[in-house]
């Protein structure tokens, strides 16, 4: 039998998801600062960190997207197996998993209503590795100005838009809509 | 089996612990929007803090130690109530002492001792809607914040200014958060509404009957609204505390008898006490 799909979850869910939880908190009210997130151990290709947040995020009310490589057996079982989320399409999902050229073009995702900002996506942007800054961060949560790599162009009218969450290793950062991006 | 073992790590389950954190992380992103969520029933009563009360659960981790103030009191039955829920069902430590606090879960104060950084305030809220007492009308108010349309909290201001002369609203007073939405930050008095003002440490606002949950990040840039000819002013009473001498201290007044007898004492009483103990 193959148990890939069932290993690798927390093993005190309750704990590791609230420092889990935390880290994910403190990097979105951050933007640019960089935290550890661990304690899940989800197949390949998916981070340690970006598995945490799925973990400590997703559950049955969460449709999540898989774009591009992570859209593979082992992660479909082991997502499914561990939160019970339904996997969709990017225009239906609340969380999107993907490298950021699999993800683009970005306006595929819900970026709100005027009325709703809040429903909209998350997109979990795995990074192959943790490039240099290449922008300079103004907006909540910055006290003046903070440079940080952002991957790309994302689609912003604030209230509207697309948080991210950029993961690699156990490596976690965020980028939230509010934030001014100036690329350098 | 003790109290521990009965509950989940803060109470909780899982479920909703992730339901309330998927809601934080949004109000985190879009400042002083209201984000609905769906408010659980708590082993207390609304008014109490059930929601400021479902927040800490929700951020909570074994390691924080946690402060509850009522008012700025420390010792008073809501206060005392709600730091033992979570030393029962989470264990964790607690503390009177601000500077000591990860977590401070507030009703109606914000603490005299700066904030830093690695703190999170949670405030309990009766009712988030600052338009809500100008219209009553759930799907007008949102309209209205999408348009970012205050014109009529404006004018109430102004109806104030018309009636008594200046702005009479002395807590609860409406906020704006990055020039976008329009914010009740809870009735703390307007005494403390410039420390919301690029604070160090992140703000969240938990309403459980109203069911919703708001944000303000750190540093980010919070004004009390006012007009030009009459700019907002932090009062307070024009008064020493009657205990530790303090003159910037948020005073409460105190009844001493029935023959008008009266003294003023710091609300924050973990404040007041270090400065008592300051001067043995």
């Amino acid at each position: 039998m193959n148990i890939q799909p069932i290993s690798g979850g927390f093993s005190d869910a309750p704990r590791q998801s609230a420092t889990a939880f935390r880290s994910v908190l403190e990097v979105m009210s951050r933007p640019g600062k960089t935290a550890v997130l661990s304690g899940a151990k989800p197949p390949a290709p998916l981070s340690i960190a970006a598995g945490t947040a799925i973990l400590t995020l997703a559950d049955s009310n969460t449709p999540v997207h898989l774009a591009g490589v992570f859209d593979c057996d082992a992660l479909r079982q082991w997502i499914t197996f561990h939160t019970g989320a339904p996997l969709v399409p990017a225009d239906e999902a609340d969380l999107a998993i993907g490298h950021w050229h699999d993800l683009e073009p970005l306006d595929r995702f819900r970026i709100g209503s005027p009325e709703y900002p809040d429903r909209s996506s998350t997109l979990i942007v795995e990074l192959h590795d943790w490039p240099q800054e290449n922008a300079r961060l103004t907006g909540p949560g910055i006290k003046t100005k903070t440079l940080a790599f952002v991957p790309g162009n994302r689609p912003t009218d604030f209230p509207l838009g697309l948080d991210l969450i950029m993961t690699m290793g156990e490596r976690i950062s965020a980028l939230p809509r509010s934030t001014e991006v100036e690329f350098l | 089996m003790t109290a521990m073992d009965a509950y989940n790590f803060a109470y909780l389950d899982e479920d909703t612990k992730r339901m309330i954190r998927r809601a934080l992380l949004k109000a985190v992103a879009i400042p002083g929007y209201q984000v609905p969520f769906a408010s659980r029933e708590m082993p207390m009563p609304y008014g109490w803090g059930t929601g400021g009360v479902q927040v800490t659960a929700a951020c909570l981790t074994p390691d924080d130690r946690l402060k509850v103030i009522d008012q700025g009191a420390d010792d008073t039955t809501n206060a005392v109530s709600i730091r033992r829920f979570f030393q029962r069902t989470a264990g964790v430590e607690v503390t009177e002492e601000t500077e000591d606090a990860t977590i401070i879960q507030t009703r109606h104060r914000i603490p005299e001792a700066p904030l830093q950084e690695r703190q999170i305030m949670v405030f309990q809220v009766p009712i988030p809607e600052p338009l809500r007492f100008l219209e009553p009308r759930e799907t007008e108010t949102r309209r209205m914040h999408a348009l970012a349309d205050y014109g009529l909290m404006q004018v109430k201001l102004y109806e104030d200014i018309a009636r008594h002369g200046r702005i009479a609203t002395a807590y609860a007073y409406p906020v704006r958060v990055e020039g976008r939405y329009v914010m009740d930050p809870s009735p703390i008095p307007k005494f403390d509404n410039p420390k919301l003002d690029d604070s160090p440490a992140l703000m969240l606002f938990g309403a459980g009957r109203e069911q919703r949950i708001y944000a303000l990040p750190p540093y980010t840039r919070v004004e009390s609204l006012d007009f030009d000819d009459h700019p907002f002013v932090a009062s307070k009473a024009d008064h020493a505390c009657d205990i530790c001498g303090a003159t910037e201290s948020y005073l409460d007044e105190v009844i001493t008898d029935d023959q008008g007898g009266r003294i003023f004492v710091c609300s924050d009483t973990a404040f007041c006490r270090s400065r008592q103990e300051d001067r043995q």
